[in-house]
Formats: structure tokens, sequence, C-alpha cells
């Protein structure tokens, strides 16, 4: 047995939690959880308030074991686990400003997506005099100190098309001293607004966390639901699942590897990344009737069963972006002034991926080769062939190879998923009563990396407390890392490479 | 690199053949004072102000951009400060967080001004309405001349309300 298993024994396992286990734990385990983390034991696979409860989901490599670790805080207060772990610390500044619930002894007592601005407070949410007050003050950044130093603020509306968020740099000349991020401006209150619906209509919100991976958070929120009621979706729901999460895996690393280049200044990759981008959007939209195939998944199957000509659509998309792709790479391998901007840019060291359990490109241009596909082999990847990318770089070239060799790897699973889709039903009925109530936990690899979805629903099958969990909690602070000892005018570019999603944490 | 732009020269642009504008849409047009409009031609500047989406609509705007779209053809392209638009292209439920951004971005916009609300959380705050985060529509917070609702709308529905804007009235 592993020794995260094994420790857990000390705490009472929860009934009704699918498919991996939930264990109430006492304060004096809860530290030798926080230090098990510190020590990269096991990874932090989210952390989240429920009522007066916190929960901690952890996962210990290489057996990919996962459990929940649930402490309840009668007093609203928990042993912070950023105090031990610095990962952990925005998902308890958030967690803190959702539910009152505060860490004790943490290391950063800012509010983190409370800006003093909502019009009430989230429902649910314990009283905090001192909190509200530093909420509505001005936000104190931290201070930076040295000779010859200066300031530029950033956002939230930034010069592009991109989300809000603030960044706030100290640069001595050109190059980044520091990098501080401030985020949350997107907050939508979305776990909230989820509260008491039914799935049907919950599914609709979790798609619309982050528009990108749109497709990944149904299915992270379908599959949660599903392992709540204990339910399996049919065969040919399963398979179709699996072909749009890759074509949104495509048709969004074609879009970065083009904006990524076009931030080097590099227009006419951006140009043809874009019309390989907008053909797999179209093949999507013939197969699944939406571009970005929103509310296609649904709890139980999928909303839609594709017409032949759709698939067949899908089929010359494959080809085409096939043939396409090895010109591609020659340009971005062979064009030097584009390789003296992305070779050794922006590196994230493999000890720091290691310790946030970074997820997607990210983390696996550091050497981590963590895919929940893989890990935690989900049907029906665990019936296809397919390879994880790695390199252990950890700059912004890592990062674009890392998406290249995704692509190639996600046109074989296209191909594989044609060939093999079982004719059948496309969804299954969903119970509508669930006496005394269920919860479910998934986790599914999004393009931009391990997407967690958690879900506790009532005795009518409605939502009683949603969570979910972007792949951007733990790549955001490393973009602080990455980027220091740069140059200011290369911060786009590395930006770019990470390309995490600002609704997505800002929920 | 060079078969490939080479290959440019020889086959067919992949551009789309320009949508008619949506006639539904053309209340704006309505709106425009002709003088104005006289004055910016068929050239209007356009600063996307994201107000809390989802990033959907974003990536359905990024879009106009590619060689499909074209957007520049029609004389409308993407400007990175709001003292240089003409137009002010706006997403999102309109958080609490950024309504202030929001608000300043409008400011900076010299006159004359119009204000596009694209998506459907844009018009009336869509899903997230009622949210104790989120204002709920554009219109809420700054005036708006049109709506391109959809969630997200596609790049044809957004030429389509953007060449609104040109209808005479």
């Amino acid at each position: 047995m592993n020794a995260l298993a094994q420790l857990l024994q000390g705490g009472e396992p929860v009934a009704a939690h699918g498919p991996w286990p939930r264990i109430t734990v006492v304060p004096s385990l809860w530290h030798e959880l926080a230090d098990g983390l510190a020590e990269n034991r096991w990874s932090l696979l989210g952390l989240w308030g429920d009522g007066d409860t916190v929960h901690m989901a952890l996962l210990e490599e290489p057996r990919s074991f996962i459990a929940v670790a649930s402490l309840a805080c009668p007093d609203g207060v928990f042993p912070s686990i950023g105090r031990r772990h610095r990962p952990a610390v925005r998902l308890e500044r958030a967690l803190c400003d959702l539910t009152g619930l505060a860490p004790d002894g943490a290391p950063d007592a800012r509010p983190w997506l409370d800006h003093g601005r909502w019009s009430s407070a989230p429902p649910g949410r314990i009283d905090r005099p001192e909190r509200l007050r530093a909420a509505a003050s001005p936000y104190p950044f931290l201070p930076v100190e040295g000779h010859g130093l200066h300031q530029i603020p950033v956002g939230p509306i930034h010069a592009g098309i991109i989300e809000p968020g603030h960044f706030r740099f100290t640069a001595c000349g050109e190059t980044v001293v520091r990098l501080e991020e401030r985020l949350g401006y997107a907050h939508k209150g979305t776990e909230a607004l989820m509260r008491g619906r039914s799935l049907g209509d919950a599914v609709r919100l979790a798609g619309r966390v982050s528009g990108d991976s749109t497709v990944a958070y149904a299915l992270a929120f379908a599959r949660a639901a599903e392992a709540a009621l204990g339910m399996v979706p049919p065969p040919r729901a399963v398979w179709l699942r699996a072909l749009m999460a890759e074509l949104e895996r495509v048709a969004n690393h074609i879009g970065d590897i083009g904006a990524i280049c076009n931030d080097a200044s590099f227009s006419l990759m951006h140009t043809h990344c874009g019309i390989l981008r907008e053909r797999t959007l179209r093949a999507a939209e013939a197969c699944f009737g939406h571009r970005l195939m929103m509310d296609c998944i649904l709890p139980g199957g999928i909303a839609m069963d594709p017409a032949q000509r759709g698939l067949e659509e899908i089929e010359t998309l494959v080809a085409e972006v096939e043939q396409a792709l090895p010109r591609l790479i020659s340009i971005y391998e062979g064009t030097t002034s584009l390789q003296d901007r992305t070779v050794g840019a922006g590196i994230v060291t493999p000890e720091f991926a290691r310790s946030f359990a970074s997820g997607g490109y990210v983390g696996r241009a550091s050497g981590r080769a963590f895919d929940a596909r893989r890990a935690l082999p989900y049907p029906p990847y665990d019936r296809l062939q397919f390879t994880v990318p790695t390199r252990t770089e950890g700059d912004v070239n890592a990062r674009v190879w890392v998406r290249i060799e995704e692509i190639q790897q996600s046109l074989g699973l296209i191909r594989q998923i044609l060939a093999q889709t079982p004719n059948g039903a496309i969804d299954g009925a969903v119970p509508d009563t669930t006496p005394g109530g269920c919860e479910g936990m998934a986790v599914v690899e999004a393009f931009r990396g391990d997407v967690l979805a958690w879900l506790a629903l009532d005795n009518r099958a409605r939502v009683r407390r949603c969570h979910v969990r972007d792949a951007s909690w733990f790549q955001w602070p490393l973009l602080e890392a990455a980027i220091e000892g740069n140059i200011v005018a290369d911060f786009p570019l590395c930006n770019k490479s990470f390309n995490c999603s600002y609704s997505g944490q800002d929920l | 690199m060079w078969t490939l732009l080479l290959q440019g020269a020889f086959k067919p642009p992949v551009t789309d053949p320009a949508p008619v504008a949506d006639a539904a849409l053309s209340e704006l047009a309505n709106r425009l004072d002709r003088a104005a409009k006289q004055r910016l031609g068929r050239s209007l500047s356009i600063r996307q102000v994201d107000a809390g989406s989802c990033n959907g609509c974003e990536l359905e705007i990024n879009a106009l951009n590619n060689a499909f779209y074209d957007l520049e053809r029609f004389g409308l392209r993407f400007v990175a400060s709001p003292r240089h638009a003409d137009v002010l292209l706006v997403t999102g439920p309109v958080t609490a967080n950024m309504r202030e951004a929001l608000e300043r971005a409008w400011r900076a916009i010299p006159d004359p001004k119009w204000v596009v609300a694209v998506g459907n959380c844009a018009h009336d705050g869509g899903l997230f309405a009622g949210s104790y985060a989120c204002i709920g529509g554009v219109s809420q917070v700054v005036p708006v001349d049109l709506t391109i609702s959809g969630c997200p709308p596609n790049p044809t529905q957004l030429l389509q309300g953007l060449l609104a804007l040109f209808e005479q009235p």
C-alpha cells in the first residue's frame, strides 16, 4: 500500500463518494498531510470549502492514488496548508473569500477574488469584518526595494483581445526583477450559481468556466456526476466525448502555436495556424453543431449524434492538418530569428513544476510527465494508443514543442476514435432522486492541463455544492517565477506560452 | 518557408465572401448621426474589453482576424488604446470587479463613439444573471448601441453585426 493511503487510514471514510475515497480527518492528520505535500511525497490536486468543512484533494504518484481529505472547522478556522506548501496559498485566499473559512497561519492573508465590489457576500459565507475591510481597501502589492527599480502596472484591460487581469512588474532597466499577478477580475460566482440547479442546468455553467476548455469542463462535470450517481454512459457517448476533447485540444494548441509566434512578431505562422484552427472549428461545427462544441456533453451522455457527413469532415480535417503540420514545423525550427526569441526564454525549473504539480504543457515542458488521460485512464483512453510528450528545458520553446507533439498524438487519437466508435445509444437515463445525496469527483485532461470537478448532490439529484479547479491555479504562480530575469518585452511571449485561463481561475 | 510563400502566390485566397449585414441588427444604423458617419467613412477602430466573459467570445472575436473573415478588408480594425477607438466592443456579464475598468475605458474613447455588446452575457448577464458578482449586462454600466447575441456569436454573426454599423439610415 502506498504511504498516502496508509496515512489516511487514521481518518474516517465517507460513504457515497466516488470513484476515489473521501476521508474525514482530524487536525493532527491534516498537519501530516501538509508535511507530505511540503516534502513532495504527494501533490495537491485541489483545496476548497464546503459549508464549515475544508476539502483537500491529493494525488500520490507514480501509482496515481487519489483521495480527498476533509477537515471540519466548527470555529471557521483551519490550519493553513499554504504555510507549509506554497502552491496552496492562492487556493486558500480564494477559499476564504468565498466561504469565510480562514487558514490559520497563512503566509498571505490578502483577499484574492474579493475586490470589495460584490453586491452581496457569496451565499453561506461566514462574515469576517477584518477580511471585508481588507477587501475594501487598496490592494497592498508586495513591497519591492532597491536602487534604480521602477514599476510597470498593466491591466486589468490589456492591449489585445484577451481576458482581464493585472500584472505589476518591477523592473531594473529592461530586466524584470519581480512580477506580481493580481487576478479575480473575471469572478462571476459560478459555483454559487450552480447551487440548487439540476444537473442539466449546472453542466451549462460548468461549460462556461473557461470557454476555450468547454468540452473538458463539461466532461469533468458529467464524469463527476456519473461517479456520484454510479452510472456509466453508453459506449458511443464515451467515444464521441473523447473525439470532442481531442478536437478541442488540436484547435487550441494550433491557435496557441500561432499566437506564440505572433508574439515574437512572426505573423506568417500565426496566419497559417489561424487557417488550420478555423478549419478545425468548422469541422467541429459540421460534426457537433457548435464551433466550440459548447453544451454538447451532458451528464449521462452527449446531446446529439453526429451525422456521418460530420464524421467524414473530421477525417478530411485530420488529413489536412497532418499534411500542413510538417511544413509549419520546419518553418518554426528553421527560422533563427524566431528560435532566438523562444529558446531559453521564460524557464520553469523541474523543481517548481513538481512542487506545484503543474499539469499540461507547462508541467510536461519541465519534466513532469503527468497527463490525466494516461495517469488516471478514463475511458476510452484506456483503450487508445498514445504517448505523453515530455521535455525538460522548461522554456517557451519546450512548451511550443510539447504542443506540436500533442497535436500529432491527438490526430492519431482522432483516427483511432473514428475507427473504433461503436454504434448505439448516446445518452443514458439520469436518476432524478438520490436518497441521502451522493458525491463524485473527476479529473479530466483539458488542453491546458488537468481539470478537477467535485460534486455533491442532494436527494433530488440537484447540485448541493460543485467545485471546479482549473489547471491554471498551478501554472499562474510559475509564470511569476519564469519571467524573472527576462526582459519586459518578452513577457507577452512567455505569457502566451503559458496561456493560462483567467476566467478558469477567477471562476 | 519559401515553398509556403510561393504556394500563397498561386493558391486562391481562403477568404469567405462578405456576409450581408444583419437587417435585424441595423438598429444602430438608425441611431448613428449621419454627419459623424460621413466623417469616419468606412473606417472604424474597435477597442475590445472583456468584462468577465468565459473567453469563448474572445476566441470568436480573435477569429475575425484570420484569413477566412479578414476583418480589415471592411475597414474595421482592433486598436490597443481606447483613445484611438470609435467602437467599444464589450463581452461578458460585467463582473463587479471589472465595472470600473469598463467605465474608464468608455470614458477614454473620444466622441462620437458607439458601444457594441457581444454575446448573451453582455446582453443581459446570460447564464450569470443574478450572481452576487455580476452587474448583468453592459447596458447597466455604459449605453449600448448594438447587441450581437449568441453564446458565443460565431464570426459570421459578428461580421453581420459589425457591418450594420455602416448601414445608411
